[in-house]
């Protein structure tokens, strides 16, 4: 198993108690709430986290893209992939979104991408995502051709980086008369290609067809519901006639570690309900746009209402597998039961999260680089080969 | 009254359409949120015309066509409607999301229009006044927003849906957010272009739209050469439900008034 840091870049010095007169920290809060001077210290604060993570060892360092929120403060993302590119000397950068449906032009994604799959000699992983549903509000692109949209800038991105240019590209939302992207990728045939997703059957379908096999990252779910998700993908793997390999299936979680299970417990509280009540706070119509979900995936979340909405605690998400948090022992028994039987091959740990601050951010890493990662890279067998 | 409730099929897309009465045709295109059935006003209208109320393709029980991208294609979809209907002296009616269709029609071809009448219509952006952003609003907020008085606000709140009736609120939802999630409930587009419509044309809305300001009349009217607007005080976004009689006294008087 493989072992990645990830962070969202969240603005921790959000007022608190915005939600007194705002029903999200999305698309309608103020920008008025950001001070570009705690913010400054705030981006090179995450930095030098993510740059930590080299030193301590991770696999890989993931930055994502959110828009007009305070709950991630990175609406561009390859401009922290590129100032990690040059700082950090041996972990895989992964940039998880570029959310393609919001663009007018994917071939920036294919350029932005070679750019630094060329400077890092190949330690870039390219993730495409759809974005989540606020980001359709924020950027005006329309849900409604969000599936559509990722698929053609998919396939265009990857005629950008497999077809020798110049090419034409012929689509229904992108016309190209030269394809003939400069820099050429570094690595042949192209960088792996990870897809996020909270658990959408059409995507985890369209991952694992034989043509692709991307990388299926889980992202923030229920462990049950994890473990659902990724036989799925070996399931629908298999009908296809080959067999899912832990390389394909990744699990994105928060994880937090502290000397005991007690004072992780205490420690980890206000920072993940704030991240869980304040930072992911909007409404059902910003998060699930028209279109965003098929109708029939739709249906089920009308259905499933409690799943949307209400104050959630640390022990709610620890309780459902959502939340890793406790002493090294305890994340590490957590963490290879869940590996020995959901079979992923990614583990992305969510260190910092809502309004954890500095000094507990790096507390957490340093044991977890030292206690957990260490201890499960020695104690378990990393089969990269196919899993039953 | 009784009305047909019929499907019709026009080059391989089917339409679900309501209808009823005698003379001329009346041909009513709704708002987004769609047909919920047969409606008092529709009644009213029929004992003086032939009234037509088809679900928009996309919406309703109505197919959704692998050809639905703007709402351009709907108001070329409506020019083939009348013809596969043998429609002729239209009186084409358009609320809303249906006004903009309406145009979009009149502006590519309304000889087969008598006049038209847009009520509260979408399709034109007047800058510096924004419309409210429907995308953001629950079924709820829909409810209180889309009409003025709070009685009838309380009448329309969403209850207990069928599984079949919520697939609809969805569907017709993910139509609306296809043809006017970008540019918002308009096309930039058709502003240039609206001096061609050359029918009897009447603007009406409701003073206290809270979806498309009422200020929005005028800019219509000066679009629209010649044409007349009429705003009904104490009246949400819409009039037909809201204040049938005076809507349906207003529409027939304008209708009797330009046609022979």
């Amino acid at each position: 198993m493989k072992f990645y840091f990830m962070h969202l870049m969240p603005y921790a010095d959000l007022d608190l108690d915005y939600d007194k007169s705002h029903d999200s920290a999305w698309n309608t809060l103020p920008n008025s709430y950001y001070d570009p001077k705690k913010g400054h210290l705030l981006y090179n604060r995450y930095l030098d986290e993510l740059e930590y993570a080299d030193v301590l060892g991770f696999d890989g360092v993931c930055v994502n893209e959110h828009h007009q929120n305070a709950y991630g403060l990175m609406p561009i993302p390859g401009v922290i992939a590129g100032a990690l590119a040059r700082r950090t000397k041996n972990v895989k950068i992964a940039v998880l979104g570029r959310a393609l449906p919001l663009l007018n032009n994917p071939l920036t994604v294919a350029e932005e991408f070679a750019m630094l799959d060329n400077i890092t000699a190949g330690r870039l992983i390219a993730g495409f995502v759809r974005g989540i549903g606020a980001e359709y509000h924020a950027w005006g692109a329309n849900p409604a051709e969000s599936h559509d949209r990722f698929h053609e800038a998919h396939d265009l991105i990857i005629q950008a980086w497999t077809q020798p240019g110049p090419s034409v590209f012929e689509g229904k939302y992108y016309q190209f008369e030269y394809v003939n992207t400069w820099p050429r990728v570094y690595q042949q045939p192209h960088p792996p290609i990870w897809i996020p997703s909270q658990g959408s059957s059409e995507t985890i379908e369209w991952a694992s067809h034989p043509s692709r096999r991307y990388t299926y990252l889980q992202t923030f779910t229920p462990v049950t519901m994890l473990a659902k998700y990724m036989q799925m993908y070996k399931d629908l793997a298999n009908e296809q006639g080959y067999e899912a390999s832990q390389d394909q299936l990744g699990w994105s979680v928060p994880i937090y570690v502290a000397e005991t299970d007690e004072i992780a417990h205490r420690e980890a509280k206000p920072h993940i309900e704030n991240f869980l009540n304040k930072f992911l706070r909007m409404p059902k119509e910003m998060l699930l746009p028209p279109g965003y979900l098929s109708l029939k995936s739709m249906m089920g979340v009308m259905q499933a209402k409690s799943a949307i909405g209400g104050k959630q605690t640390i022990d709610d998400v620890m309780g459902k597998g959502m939340f890793i948090c406790g002493s090294p022992a305890t994340v590490r028994e957590k963490l290879a039961d869940y590996q020995k039987q959901i079979g992923f091959g990614h583990l992305l740990s969510l260190m910092q999260f809502g309004t954890l601050p500095a000094d507990l951010t790096r507390k957490s890493m340093s044991l977890y680089a030292t206690e957990v990662m260490g201890h499960m890279r020695k104690n378990t067998s990393v089969n990269t080969a196919a899993v039953g | 009254m009784p009305f047909q409730d019929t499907f019709i099929n026009i080059r391989g897309c089917k339409v679900r359409m309501l209808r009823a009465g005698q003379g001329k045709p009346l041909v009513f295109l709704h708002g987004a949120n769609g047909v919920p059935g047969w409606l008092p006003f529709m009644a009213q209208l029929s004992q003086h015309h032939d009234v037509i109320v088809p679900e928009h393709p996309g919406f309703g029980e109505s197919d959704t066509p692998d050809w639905l991208d703007r709402t351009g294609d709907l108001a070329l979809f409506y020019l083939d409607f009348f013809k596969h209907l043998g429609l002729n002296n239209v009186h084409l009616v358009g609320t809303s999301l249906g006004g903009w269709i309406a145009a979009e029609l009149a502006v590519r071809n309304d000889t087969n229009l008598s006049s038209l009448t847009l009520v509260a219509p979408a399709g034109v952006r007047v800058k510096g006044s924004p419309m409210a952003d429907i995308f953001l609003w629950s079924p709820e907020k829909m409810a209180r927003n889309l009409v003025h008085d709070p009685e009838l606000a309380a009448q329309m709140m969403p209850g207990d849906m069928t599984q079949e009736q919520q697939m609809l609120v969805l569907k017709n939802r993910l139509t609306t957010a296809r043809l006017a999630w970008q540019p918002r409930l308009h096309n930039p587009d058709l502003r240039k272009w609206l001096h061609r419509v050359s029918v009897p044309t009447q603007i009406l809305w409701g003073s206290e739209d809270q979806l498309i300001p009422a200020a929005y009349a005028q800019a219509w009217c000066d679009l629209i050469p010649g044409s007349q607007s009429t705003v009904f005080p104490s009246c949400g976004h819409l009039p037909h439900v809201e204040m049938t009689d005076l809507y349906c006294k207003t529409l027939t008087q304008f209708i009797r008034e330009v046609t022979p």
